[in-house]
């Protein structure tokens, strides 16, 4: 059974229809990425997933349960879910631990002492021990990219969700972002990605889903869907993206 | 960087122009500082009156004479201020939170709190001493203290809140939304997320209006003195009646002047240090 599974999901702003009856499912350990041009409803398919948009019609499933009934308990759900965000959105008054250990210590009531042990563990991993003690303007946007990713990782969550996180920083640092999630995927995360960057998704990706005017409207392996499209919005679409970034 | 590094040709002869800048900047605002002062102490010293105001406004003699009365008001004045100071940030807080609130069952909170700012900001402080300075004790209820003093600091409070209130709500509304997205999306619930993330940053950043605010009320807590409590101005006021010098007077400004600087020094500084204020801006 998937991990993940989202019937019929629509959501509107006004007039504007967002997500328009949309399908998707998202087995345990798979990596999908969604594509798709700016305002094809990426971003608000993720805020609809860890309920920080409420959905105006459809089922939203996570491991069985439907998150979208509004009897769900809606910060049990997101505490289950790490997102990690384009801006970084760390919280500025806090040092990097603090960042990391806030939810951990604050919400799973895990002791103070175990939380910064668990956070320091993290911080290795990420590459920024040494920065524990550093605000987040200290560091550049990788690092603080880095960071968010241990923040989100930390509550051990069923399911990442990953908001064009590698569009706000320069090109060589785009790389250690990366090769992280790649780390986290070949643990076994379950993570939906947000991106542009085609090269990561033919990589790491188990499935593509070009989203358009709201709907899934190709998925597959990404060696059809980025490789070999079916639908002529789908290569239109790639053909504009390896014009503007030469891949 | 290397230690064998020398400041170049070119680098020298800029740091010798920046100097002789320095130095001309200082000449320029000394001399404009020497005129302007020359020209009002001539200009007002030359006016007719002058003599009698100077007898009158400034008699030093009569200034020493009158401090350690107008002194002992103003540590009354300086208590007020500090309890007061306490209480409004408390209220303050609380009713710009009431504000935030959301959910049918805080309704009757929202509306409350956003009538009584409304209300407080509106009515003139002097209105509401009097109101609770002289219309509480005369309703003559048993328990109710009746000294001037508590009922004139209870008006600072209820009106200082109010205009506290708005300013901890603007900062409130200035942290981004993205900041509770990512609380939020940690599990935090609302009121978490306005206790770790929300709060402390909204703090930071009214500090300085916060002060202005502060100072304003050091200086508002004279107007207690209309209920009969003897502070600084009042103290001034009864030395000025024995032989009309209004020198008194100058003194209780020239300590509320010399209270009020010294604070805002220290808040900005402290301010700075902590970098409150955002990263440095450069030479622009």
């Amino acid at each position: 059974m998937s991990l993940l599974s989202l019937r019929g999901v629509r959501k509107q702003y006004g007039e504007n229809v967002v997500l328009d009856g949309f399908d998707l499912e998202v087995d345990a350990g798979e990596c999908v990425v969604l594509i798709g041009a700016s305002g094809s409803g990426k971003s608000t398919l993720l805020r609809c997933v860890n309920l920080l948009e409420t959905v105006d019609d459809g089922v939203i499933e996570l491991a069985g349960a439907d998150i979208t009934d509004p009897r769900a308990d809606a910060d049990k759900v997101r505490s289950g879910i790490g997102i990690v965000f384009q801006a970084y959105n760390l919280f500025p008054h806090l040092t990097v631990l603090d960042n990391i250990t806030l939810a951990p210590i604050r919400v799973h009531r895990v002791p103070r002492a175990t939380a910064r042990t668990r956070a320091m563990e993290m911080l290795e991993r990420v590459g920024l021990a040494d920065k524990a003690s550093a605000k987040p303007d200290e560091l550049s946007g990788g690092q603080q990219q880095r960071a968010a990713i241990a923040r989100a990782m930390v509550n051990s969550p069923q399911l990442m969700l990953l908001d064009e996180v590698t569009s706000a920083l320069d090109p060589e640092l785009v790389g250690e972002v990366l090769d992280l999630l790649r780390e986290l995927k070949a643990e076994g995360m379950t993570m939906l990605v947000c991106t542009h960057e085609m090269a990561f998704a033919r990589d790491v990706a188990d499935q593509v889903c070009f989203l358009h005017h709201g709907r899934p409207l190709e998925i597959g392996p990404p060696a059809q869907v980025l490789d070999n499209p079916r639908e002529a919005r789908t290569q239109e679409f790639l053909r504009r993206v390896s014009g503007t970034t030469g891949r | 960087m290397s230690t064998t590094w020398q400041p170049s040709e070119l680098q020298r002869e800029r740091i010798a122009y920046r100097r002789r800048r320095a130095r001309r900047s200082t000449v320029i605002a000394l001399v404009s500082s020497v005129v302007l002062l020359a020209l009002v102490v001539v200009g007002i010293g030359s006016t007719p009156g002058w003599p009698r105001v100077r007898a009158t406004f400034f008699d030093v003699h009569r200034g020493w004479e009158a401090l350690p009365v107008v002194a002992e008001g103003l540590w009354l004045n300086v208590r007020v201020m500090l309890v007061c100071a306490v209480l409004i940030v408390v209220f303050g807080l609380t009713l710009a939170i009431l504000r935030t609130l959301r959910g049918p069952i805080f309704f009757p909170l929202r509306v409350f709190a956003a009538a009584y700012t409304d209300v407080f900001r509106g009515l003139p402080l002097l209105l509401v001493i009097f109101l609770l300075g002289f219309g509480v004790p005369a309703l003559q209820l048993r328990g109710l203290p009746n000294q001037a003093v508590i009922w004139g600091g209870a008006a600072l409070v209820l009106t200082y809140s109010s205009y506290v209130a708005e300013v901890f709500r603007a900062g409130i509304e200035s942290v981004h939304p993205s900041q509770r997205a990512a609380a939020r999306s940690l599990g935090l619930t609302y009121r978490q997320t306005l206790r770790f993330v929300v709060l402390p940053q909204a703090v930071r950043r009214v500090l300085p209006p916060l002060l202005n605010d502060f100072v304003s009320l050091q200086k508002d807590s004279g107007l207690i003195a209309v209920l009969g409590v003897i502070d600084a101005i009042r103290a001034a006021q009864l030395e000025t009646a024995e032989d009309f010098n209004f020198t008194p007077y100058v003194v209780a400004g020239l300590l509320f002047v010399a209270l009020t600087i010294p604070l805002t020094r220290l808040t900005d500084y402290v301010a700075r240090r902590q970098g409150w204020y955002g990263g440095g801006g450069g030479p622009v």
